[in-house]
């Protein structure tokens, strides 16, 4: 009941939010290779964590160390992101991860509009800075990392 | 107790500070991973891959039928921004993580439990307090740097989600504009009473770019921090009050 009337509330502010916000709708184009260092370690936690109950879905992760894979480019399979597809290839020399593109990286709604300061008078603004980790529980995004950590894992089946 | 178990490929924690007996916390890892089996989009024999195989919809399960009808509301309600159908296949996972947690905390508070945190892969609801009477303290990732944390938020009775990009090295990667951009939101952590508006929204928002902050602004009783890739902050008036 307090979920139908908080969703009658958000309908309508949302009508109203609309009204002055224009949306925009580009499709981006297929990104160029992401270039980085800390693959091997992202790699190494999501095979551990996934190899956990196996219950993750597609393809068995990959258990080989690194180092051992055959040198070539081999294709992820297509994982879903929500917001679209993600695959990706990952080119392996001497035995090494040297490159990983996206083949398909999501296509989304999205709206290239900037904040207007002046419609927005109540939001705050800071520059991030690292705090005290100890904490309890840790919030941050997953989504998109999964599907790319799954597209990766199948293509490193095939190395 | 606190325990945690891979399902749905990421960790899910729950931890109780009441005295239960253990087969309370197997009972609801076990609802999490039938969720995972009804709902997989990569499982083929999930209840999901067959309605994409043309299952019809008068045997679809209770709660499948109430997933596809919250999906279809929160598409409605965002505009479009949120939307399970992706060429011509329907894929409700953005809101059934939220949607889980909520329903397993239901679950806790149905048994009069009242001191519990319920943690998928990064979506909270906390619930009372931690071990030592003090509220829950739920750190914000940088999501520019994965083991460092931006922010920490004091939360008990509230649902926290965050939505956001690929993280690699000091690069965020922007599904929006397709490189690490200044212009693109790295991560937006919405707070709300309940994990699966926190959810949903904070897939809506962070699927709007840098206007997602002005949605939940307007949502009475949800606050955000919204990240955006030049390391900017942007956050709601109310959001204030969680920071500890």
């Amino acid at each position: 009941m307090k979920k139908t009337i908080l969703g009658f509330a958000v309908l309508g502010v949302y009508g109203i939010y609309s009204i002055g916000v224009r949306h925009q709708h580009p499709t981006i184009a297929p990104p160029s290779s992401l270039q980085g260092t800390k693959l091997n370690s992202t790699l190494a936690k999501t095979s551990s964590s996934a190899g956990g109950s196996g219950s993750s879905g597609s393809s068995a992760p990959p258990s080989k160390p690194k180092g051992i894979y055959r040198d070539g480019t081999y294709t992820g399979s297509v994982a879903n992101a929500y917001y679209g597809n993600v695959q990706t290839a990952v080119t392996i020399r001497g035995g090494r991860i040297v490159d990983v593109k996206f083949l398909q990286y999501p296509n989304s709604h999205s709206t290239s509009v900037y904040i207007n300061e002046q419609a927005m008078p109540y939001l705050k603004q800071e520059t991030i800075q690292a705090q005290n980790s100890n904490v309890q529980i840790i919030t941050g995004a997953t989504f998109t990392s999964e599907a790319f950590i799954q597209s990766l894992q199948s293509a490193l089946a095939k190395a | 107790m606190r325990q945690t178990e891979i399902i749905m490929g990421m960790p899910i924690t729950i931890e109780i500070i009441d005295k239960v007996p253990r087969a309370i916390v197997a009972d609801l890892f076990s609802f999490f991973r039938g969720v995972d089996r009804r709902f997989s989009p990569y499982k083929d024999d999930s209840e999901l891959a067959k309605i994409n195989q043309g299952l019809p919809q008068a045997k679809w399960s209770k709660e499948m039928k109430q997933v596809m009808r919250l999906s279809e509301q929160t598409k409605q309600i965002t505009h479009g921004y949120f939307d399970i159908n992706r060429g011509g296949k329907l894929d409700p996972s953005g809101l059934v993580k939220g949607w889980s947690i909520a329903q397993a905390a239901q679950r806790l508070k149905r048994r009069g439990l009242e001191n519990f945190y319920i943690d998928a892969g990064g979506d909270i609801q906390a619930e009372g307090h931690a071990a030592k009477g003090e509220v829950w303290s739920v750190g914000i990732r940088n999501p520019f740097k994965i083991d460092e944390i931006v922010k920490v938020l004091n939360i008990s009775g509230k649902g926290v989600a965050t939505s956001g990009a690929y993280i690699r090295g000091e690069h965020v990667y922007d599904p929006l504009n397709n490189y690490a951009s200044p212009q693109g939101v790295a991560s937006i952590t919405v707070i709300s009473n309940d994990i699966f508006d926190a959810d949903r929204f904070a897939t809506a928002a962070y699927a709007m770019g840098r206007q997602g902050i002005n949605l939940i602004r307007q949502l009475p009783g949800f606050e955000a921090y919204q990240i955006n890739s030049d390391g900017k902050a942007i956050y709601t008036p109310g959001f204030e009050a969680y920071v500890a």
